[in-house]
């Protein structure tokens, strides 16, 4: 065989690898489960993702997802619900960040010293754990398969919880997090919310490790909302905006991964990526033509 | 329910050991412009905070409209110092005033407030930008839409949390000017707090000055005095007064105010 001949067939490999689509069918009803949890994660995702942004907490949530790990890790180990111990790592690490760190500066360095203590130890747990190391690198990067139907039914009940929690706080979170000083004068007990919203968040996280794994949580949590407000500012586009954003991210991360063997994140990732760049470019023509168009010539 | 929309009767302030001020009395009529001046750690902010009832006094009785002050009171306006605000955040002028009208409320909130929201921001002149993202807007141009936002309860009184810091001076002038025509449009009562005299100086009704040797209330006449400030101060201050304008020399406050005779 030429040298050229086995370049052609490595890159075939590896190109079928990424996408194959034979057996499609047979492959869907396997992952039925998982397309459902991936869709109410875009939902939990895309709304939490919201706030993310306005409240600048983009960093605490790659925080508590290494949190998040180390309690899956730990509950691996122990033969627990790995769910279980996602939903308490990052619930233990939310309440730990939102309890130090009510001011950005001293926020950033509680999660700075938290993450990689959280990191280091899931990596104890793992290297301790004498199973399969398929399930200890889907931790991280997820897997396609890891939602079963007892976990999903754990794993809708949380994610009821979340987006319901949202919807009674939703105004007055809104006013604490881009108005502050004035929430509070109009009697809004923004440091409870903030509390309440970095509880939610944990939660959240859990869920987003289950699908896409720790160090992807992000792409979900913080990407579809970022794209989101690229190109709109209304309080009612931006959530709709996030949310379908990141159904399509995990939704149809999934369905592409079905034709591949490797792992459903790069899909997702870069689905949520390519919708940010869009955003952006969108956003950017449109400030270029005056976004802040006016209806009569500025008075003020 | 009638009464004073600012009641202090004997009030009194304390961090720990020290009084920062205490035996103040001082009744607001409907309407007036009350400045408050003071060096930094005079407890200006903290006046504000007991009025909004954020924190308590540590003596005497405070009432608005003759109750107790209460957290989230609709009696109460208030606007905060221009804030630095994202671009991105995704927030428009017209959303800020209406979280003034129902931020505080449960729930996702279905009651339109739309026509409410319009009417506040054309009293400001701030119509044309309704649907601009805040962080686009300028200093002056977001300090109107918080005009807006804190009249929208129809409160009986604004409190003016210096809202001229890091405005240039046409638009300190345009938002002071503003407040004061809402004032007499409204009947609102305002107490400003702020660093720069001169601004408010033409619509004020009585300044509140406090100081490291006690306080003073009376009319900018007779409290901007030399002979009021250094007892005030407890040394010696010169009270010049150029084209109208007032400049304090000495006591904590130099600097601010030889700045802004300057400018």
């Amino acid at each position: 065989m030429t040298r050229t001949a086995l370049g052609a067939q490595v890159a075939d490999d590896w190109w079928t690898r990424i996408v194959d689509f034979s057996d499609y069918g047979a492959l869907l009803g396997l992952v039925q489960n998982s397309l459902v949890a991936a869709a109410v994660l875009g939902v939990v995702g895309g709304l939490v993702g919201v706030f993310v942004m306005q409240r600048d907490l983009a960093f605490a949530v790659h925080g508590i997802s290494e949190l998040s790990f180390a309690g899956a890790a730990a509950a691996l180990l122990l033969s627990l619900d790995v769910m279980l111990g996602a939903v308490l790592g990052s619930v233990v690490a939310a309440v730990v960040i939102g309890l130090l760190g009510s001011r950005a500066r001293d926020r950033n360095s509680v999660i700075g010293v938290l993450m990689p203590f959280g990191l280091g130890l899931g990596v104890l747990f793992l290297a301790l754990y004498p199973g399969r190391a398929a399930n200890k690198f889907g931790l991280l990067t997820g897997q396609v398969v890891a939602v079963d139907s007892t976990r999903l039914s754990l794993f809708l009940v949380i994610a009821a919880l979340v987006v319901a929690a949202l919807a009674v706080m939703w105004r007055p979170l809104t006013f604490a997090s881009v108005d502050p000083d004035v929430a509070a004068a109009r009697g809004v007990p923004t440091r409870a919310l903030g509390l309440a919203f970095m509880l939610l968040l944990g939660l959240a996280v859990a869920l987003a490790v289950q699908v896409v794994g720790a160090l992807l949580v992000l792409s979900l949590l913080i990407t579809p909302a970022a794209a989101a407000t690229r190109v709109s500012a209304s309080p009612v586009v931006v959530p709709v905006l996030s949310v379908v954003f990141a159904v399509t991210s995990a939704v149809g991360g999934i369905l592409l991964a079905l034709g591949g063997s490797v792992p459903i994140s790069p899909y997702v990732t870069t689905i949520s990526f390519l919708i940010y760049v869009v955003c952006r470019l969108v956003g950017r023509a449109r400030t270029r033509r005056g976004w802040a168009r006016r209806a009569a010539p500025a008075t003020a | 329910m009638s009464g004073s929309p600012l009641e202090l009767t004997g009030a009194r302030l304390a961090y720990g050991e020290r009084v920062v001020w205490s035996d103040l009395d001082l009744t607001l009529r409907p309407g007036e412009f009350l400045t408050v001046l003071g060096p930094n750690g005079s407890g200006k902010t903290s006046l504000l905070r007991a009025v909004l009832g954020l924190a308590p006094l540590d003596g005497g009785r405070l009432t608005i409209l003759g109750r107790p002050p209460r957290r989230g009171s609709r009696a109460v306006g208030y606007i905060p110092q221009q804030r630095l605000v994202d671009p991105s955040t995704p927030v428009r002028a017209r959303d800020l005033v209406r979280l003034g009208l129902d931020g505080d409320r449960w729930g996702l909130g279905r009651r339109s407030t739309r026509a409410r929201v319009d009417a506040l921001l054309a009293a400001v002149g701030a119509s044309a930008y309704a649907d601009v993202p805040l962080g686009m807007l300028s200093g002056g141009e977001q300090q109107r839409v918080r005009i807006a936002q804190a009249l929208g309860t129809e409160p009986a009184l604004l409190l003016c949390d210096e809202p001229l810091l890091s405005l240039d001076l046409r638009h300190q002038h345009e938002v002071t000017a503003l407040i004061d025509a809402m004032r007499r449009e409204r009947g609102t009562a305002v107490v400003f707090v702020t660093h720069e005299i001169n601004p408010v100086l033409p619509y004020t009704d009585r300044v509140l000055y406090l100081a490291p040797a006690g306080h003073a209330v009376g009319a900018p006449d007779e409290v901007l005095t030399s002979g009021r400030l250094t007892a005030l101060y407890g040394t010696p201050v010169d009270v010049l007064r150029s084209h109208g304008r007032v400049v304090i020399v000495g006591g904590d406050d130099e600097h601010h105010h030889v700045e802004e005779a300057d400018a």
